[in-house]
C-alpha cells in the first residue's frame, strides 16, 4: 500500500545558476522516453524545445506571509499555478518548477509546507540543482544565490565536467562539499544523469529519511564514475590530507549532530523550536533520525528554515543502534550554542 | 465515516428526498444559471446545461482546464489554461471573445451588467466596454481577483499588497488600497459602499470606500474561497470555517467592532456558500458532501444533501429562488426545485 503522501503529485524543483545546464536537463527530461507526462513551471517561455501544452510561465513572484515571520516566504504563483493545474489532474505524472539562475529555493520550498491547498494535493519531492562544474567555484566566491542553490540541494547535477580537467573537478567537487556533504552529487556532461536520479527521489518524505550520511561514504553504486575523488575526507577534517582536498566554506556549512544516549523528547522538542524560531534565518535545512528515552518508536523531522514537520516513523528494529542524528545545513550557523543546547537534551 | 446524525435527528427538516439527481460524470468548477437550465462548469474543457427535467446537454468550451466564470444569468464568460477567454449563451452557443498571443492562463474573469467584460492574465488586467473596446492595465503583481463595482465602469483588482481601483474609461489615475499580503478574490457590497478580499492567510480584508476605512476579518482555520452576499446585501457570508461565518454589513460601519454570526456548524470545513436571490436564506456545501439550507435570522437547518461524499464544489441559486443547483468534486450533482 502506497503511503498517502505518494498519492499526492510530486513536484521536483530545478535550481542552478545562470548558464549551468537547467534547460538541458529540462528538454532531457521532456524528451526521453519514460511514458510518463510531466507539467512543468518555468519562468521563460520559448527555451522548452518540447511542444507540450502543460508548459506554464510563472512570475516568480515571493510573498511574506503575514505572521510576522519575516523569512516566511513563499511562492504566490505557484499557489495559484497548482491549484489551476489540479483542474487536470490525472493528465500528467508529475510536476517540475524551474526557478531562475538567481532564485532562492526557499520560498519554494516553504509553499509546500505552508498552504494547505498546495499540501492536499502535491508533495515536494527533492530540490535539484544543476551546477556548471566549469564556473562553480567562482561563483560560490561572487554569488550568494548559487551558494544557496547548493546548500539547498537534495540532489546535484555537476555538468559540464568535460570542460575541467581532473584537479579542477576535484577542486569544485571539494568546494560542493564543504558547503552540502549530504546531497546526491552525480557527475554528467550535458546533464547527461538517469533520471531516477534526479526525479522521484522522496527527498521531503518522513517515510523515507532512513539515513543521514554524508553522500561520499555510501558514494559509489550511486555514481557512474568510479575513482577514488569521491573518497576524500573520509579521513575527517584534516584539511589537505593525503594530498586530497577539504574545504571549509567560511560562510555556509553544515553541522552533524549524534548522540547513542536517549534524548528527552520534554527538553528536545522545545530546544529545536526555539533554534529555529531564534536561527531560523541562517539554518536552509534541517533533518534529523531521533531515539526518544522510553519510546520505542523512531522520530523523523526534517525543516526549511523555520518550519519544520515531524513524526514517528517505525519501529526500532531489534539490534537496530537507537542512535539520534541530525544535520543543519546553514549560514554562519552558531555551531557551538547549537552543540551545548543539543547536549542538554541527552538524559543522563 | 459516520453518517449525519444531528443530535435529535426528528429536530432537522430534510429535503434530501425532493432532490433530482445529475450524473455529471466529471469534476465541476461552478454552476450558474443561464434562464432555467442550470450549466455545471466543469474543471476541463466542456459545460454540461441540465434542464429542469434533468436532461443532459455538453458543450465543449476549452481546449483545456477552466479556471474561472463569471454569468450575469444572460451567458458564461469563462477562461482558460488554453489562454481563451469564451462566452456560452443559454442557447449553448460558444464565442471566443479574446486569445492571449502568447497563450497565458486567463485566471480571473469579471461582468458588468451593461456588458462589459474583465479578465486578466498574469499582471495585465483587460477590459471590454459594452461597446466592444478594449483597454489594458498592468498591475504590480499578479491579479489575484477582478471585481466590477455596481455602478459606473470601474473595476477592482486584487494583488499582493492591495487593491487597485481602476476606472478604464477615465484618464485619471487609479486609486490603490493598501494592506500587507497576498489578496486573491475580491468583491463590492451591492450598496457600493464597501470592498472586501479574501487573502492568501485565512482571513478577509474589507475597506469601507467613503474613507478607505480598514476592516479585518480574521479567526477563520482556513482560507476563505466563497463568499456571497445575502438578499439585499445586508450580510456577507462566507465560508473556511467549521461554520458558516456571516459579518453584518446593514450598518454604515460595516461589521467594525462587530462579531459574526456563526451558523450551522458541523464537523467539517465548510466550502461553498451560496445566498438565496430574494429571501434570508443560504445554501451551505461542506467539506464532507452535506449541504444544508440555513435561514439567517435565526440560523434553523434545513438538510438537502448527506455527507459521506467528496467535497461540495459549487452551489447556485436561479434567478428567482426556486431552484438549487450543486455538485460535488468528483461530479455528482443535483437539482432542488423549491
Amino acid at each position: 500500500m502506497p503511503s498517502p503522501t505518494l498519492q499526492k503529485i510530486p513536484v521536483t524543483v530545478l535550481t542552478g545558476y545562470l548558464g549551468a545546464g537547467k534547460t538541458t536537463l529540462l528538454n532531457r527530461i521532456l524528451s526521453e522516453n519514460h511514458g510518463k507526462k510531466y507539467a512543468v513551471i518555468v519562468n521563460e517561455f520559448g527555451e522548452i524545445g518540447i511542444d507540450n501544452d502543460l508548459i506554464i510561465g510563472a512570475d516568480e513572484e515571493v510573498f511574506e506571509m503575514n505572521n510576522g515571520c519575516v523569512c516566511c516566504t513563499v511562492r504566490g504563483d505557484l499557489v495559484r499555478i497548482l491549484d489551476g493545474l489540479m483542474k487536470r489532474k490525472g493528465k500528467f505524472d508529475a510536476i517540475i518548477v524551474e526557478t531562475t539562475g538567481l532564485a532562492d529555493p526557499a520560498p519554494v520550498a516553504q509553499t509546500f509546507f505552508v498552504d494547505e491547498d498546495v499540501q492536499k494535493n502535491a508533495r515536494l519531492d527533492a530540490v535539484v540543482t544543476v551546477a556548471d562544474a566549469k564556473w562553480l567555484s567562482d561563483r560560490l566566491k561572487d554569488a550568494p544565490e548559487a551558494k544557496n542553490q547548493i546548500a539547498f540541494a537534495d540532489v546535484i547535477v555537476l555538468n559540464k565536467t568535460d570542460l575541467v580537467s581532473k584537479a579542477e573537478l576535484t577542486e569544485v567537487e571539494a568546494r560542493i562539499r564543504g558547503i552540502n556533504p549530504y546531497a546526491k552529487l552525480h557527475r554528467t556532461e550535458r546533464c547527461k544523469v538517469k533520471l531516477s536520479d534526479v526525479l522521484e527521489r522522496g527527498a521531503f518524505d518522513l517515510d523515507r529519511i532512513l539515513d543521514i550520511e554524508p553522500d561520499f561514504l555510501e558514494a559509489g553504486s550511486d555514481h557512474e564514475h568510479h575513482d577514488h575523488d569521491h573518497h576524500h575526507g573520509h579521513d575527517g577534517h584534516d584539511h589537505g590530507h593525503g594530498g586530497l582536498k577539504h574545504y571549509h566554506d567560511e560562510e555556509m556549512q553544515s553541522l552533524a549532530l549524534r548522540t547513542d544516549k536517549p534524548l528527552d523528547p520534554t527538553k528536545f522538542m522545545p530546544w529545536l523550536q526555539n533554534l529555529v524560531a531564534s536561527e531560523g534565518q541562517k539554518i536552509l535545512r534541517s533533518k534529523g533520525i531521533l531515539a526518544f528515552s522510553d519510546d520505542d518508536d523512531r522520530y523523523v523531522f526534517q525543516g526549511v528554515h523555520m518550519m519544520l514537520e515531524g513524526d514517528h516513523q517505525r519501529k526500532w528494529k531489534e539490534g537496530e543502534p537507537r542512535e539520534s542524528r541530525l544535520v543543519f545545513i546553514g549560514r554562519e550557523l552558531p555551531e557551538q550554542i547549537i552543540r551545548d543546547g543539543f547536549e542538554s537534551c541527552i538524559t543522563s | 465515516m459516520s453518517d449525519f446524525e444531528p443530535g435529535d435527528q426528528a429536530s432537522i427538516a430534510s429535503v434530501t428526498d425532493r432532490v433530482r439527481p445529475v450524473a455529471i460524470g466529471a469534476a465541476v468548477t461552478a454552476i450558474h444559471f443561464l434562464g432555467d437550465r442550470a450549466a455545471f462548469v466543469g474543471a476541463e474543457e466542456s459545460v454540461a446545461l441540465v434542464d429542469a427535467e434533468g436532461g443532459i446537454s455538453r458543450v465543449t468550451v476549452h481546449g483545456g482546464g477552466i479556471l474561472c466564470t463569471a454569468s450575469d444569468g444572460v451567458r458564461i464568460v469563462m477562461g482558460g489554461d488554453d489562454g481563451k477567454l469564451a462566452e456560452l449563451n443559454g442557447k449553448g452557443e460558444v464565442a471566443v471573445l479574446a486569445t492571449d498571443p502568447k497563450r497565458r492562463w486567463i485566471d480571473n474573469v469579471a461582468l458588468h451588467p451593461d456588458g462589459a467584460v474583465a479578465w486578466s492574465a498574469g499582471k495585465t488586467a483587460f477590459v471590454r466596454s459594452g461597446k466592444g473596446e478594449d483597454k489594458t492595465f498592468d498591475m504590480p503583481s499578479t491579479v489575484g481577483g477582478l471585481a466590477f463595482a455596481p455602478k459606473g465602469l470601474r473595476v477592482a483588482v486584487a494583488h499582493y499588497n492591495g487593491v487597485t481601483l481602476w476606472f478604464p474609461n477615465m484618464a485619471a489615475s487609479p486609486e490603490f488600497l493598501e494592506w500587507a499580503g497576498s489578496h486573491l478574490g475580491v468583491v463590492f457590497s451591492p450598496d457600493n459602499k464597501f470592498l472586501v478580499t479574501t487573502m492568501h492567510e485565512p482571513a478577509l480584508h474589507g475597506w469601507r470606500l467613503a474613507d478607505n476605512r480598514h476592516m479585518r476579518m480574521s479567526g477563520y482555520p482556513g482560507r476563505v474561497k466563497s463568499m456571497s452576499w445575502s438578499a439585499g446585501g445586508k450580510s456577507l457570508a462566507t465560508s473556511g470555517a467549521d461554520a458558516v461565518i456571516v459579518w453584518p454589513f446593514a450598518s454604515k460601519d460595516g461589521p467594525m467592532g462587530k462579531e459574526p454570526t456563526m451558523l450551522a456548524p458541523l464537523q467539517a470545513r465548510v466550502a461553498v456558500v451560496a445566498c438565496h436571490p430574494k429571501q434570508d436564506i443560504l445554501a451551505a456545501g461542506y467539506s464532507d458532501g452535506t449541504i444544508l439550507m440555513v435561514r439567517l435570522e435565526d440560523g434553523a437547518e434545513i438538510l438537502v444533501r448527506r455527507n459521506g461524499t467528496a467535497e461540495v464544489a459549487a452551489l447556485a441559486w436561479n434567478a428567482k429562488g426556486t431552484l438549487l443547483a450543486f455538485a460535488a468534486e468528483d461530479g455528482e450533482a443535483g437539482l432542488l426545485p423549491l
